[in-house]
């Protein structure tokens, strides 16, 4: 028995609804908006490696592996700024960095 | 049997997933998401990628989360580190855009009957890697360079002045 195609497309994209409604709702806690777009990536990897298995081309694999390295850049830069901004302003909340108008 | 572990694991994912979005402390979140990379490492493995599996519990679940665990622990929230958790005023329009997908998803279910599926191929890491180093050589140095330029931007970024 095998896993249908549509299936792990609905997985993915219930995935992907979860990691906005994340970002959209934490949308005052930075970490936690960091934590959502982690949920988006990981849903765009699954929707990669399932079209590899369905074509049979090792691509789809290929491209969740740049991924992974993109996310693990992504996240040190972003981590590293929500640290310089927790040194400045004492707070994660994204209510206190109104200082950077325009 | 391959569909019923698919189902299964398919069920954590999405179980921890919301635990992780709701989840009242940062660190919590964290562990539940672990919980939900691993069950999608495996979900992974079953489509044959056992690779990308691999990658998926080492970096993620074993790097990236403990980045952000480190950083959750180094910034001393507060004590206890409790986050103020989003009020139902700030949960409704993620509410929206989740039934608007839902919904959507539902729609297209239902509309289309998929046709059984033709066996899919696994892909051999021996193929993963001929394609990787022959077809996409550049794209590794590309990524190597990025790699290297989020080191030294961190590094700035983290620097006492």
């Amino acid at each position: 028995m095998i896993i249908p195609f549509y299936h792990v497309l609905i997985l993915a994209s219930l995935l992907f609804g979860m990691g906005l409604a994340c970002v959209v709702a934490w949308r005052t806690n930075v970490i936690m908006m960091l934590i959502g777009i982690e949920i988006m990536l990981n849903s765009v990897m699954l929707t990669f490696v399932e079209g590899s298995a369905r074509w049979g081309i090792a691509d789809g694999q290929l491209f969740a592996l740049m991924l992974i390295a993109l996310t693990s850049a992504e996240v040190s830069l972003a981590l590293a700024m929500v640290v310089y901004l927790h040194r400045r302003k004492q707070s994660v909340n994204t209510d206190d960095y109104g200082s950077m108008n325009g | 049997m391959e569909a019923i572990l698919f189902y299964i694991l398919s069920a954590v994912t999405l179980i921890g997933t919301l635990c992780a979005i709701t989840a009242r402390q940062a660190v919590r979140a964290i562990v539940y998401l672990v919980t939900s990379f691993f069950s999608l490492a495996l979900i992974f493995y079953l489509l044959g990628a056992p690779l990308v599996a691999a990658f998926e519990v080492i970096i993620y679940a074993g790097a990236i989360m403990v980045l952000f665990m480190f950083v959750i622990m180094m910034l001393d929230l507060g004590h206890p580190e409790k986050l103020t958790f989003p009020k139902i005023r700030d949960w409704w329009p993620a509410v929206l855009l989740l039934a608007v997908i839902a919904g959507s998803i539902l729609i297209l279910a239902v509309s289309r009957e998929p046709a059984t599926a033709p066996g899919f191929t696994a892909i051999t890491v021996r193929e993963f890697s001929q394609a990787l180093f022959k077809r996409y050589g550049v794209a590794v140095e590309i990524i190597s360079m990025q790699l290297l330029f989020a080191l030294v931007g961190a590094l700035y970024l983290g620097r006492r002045r």
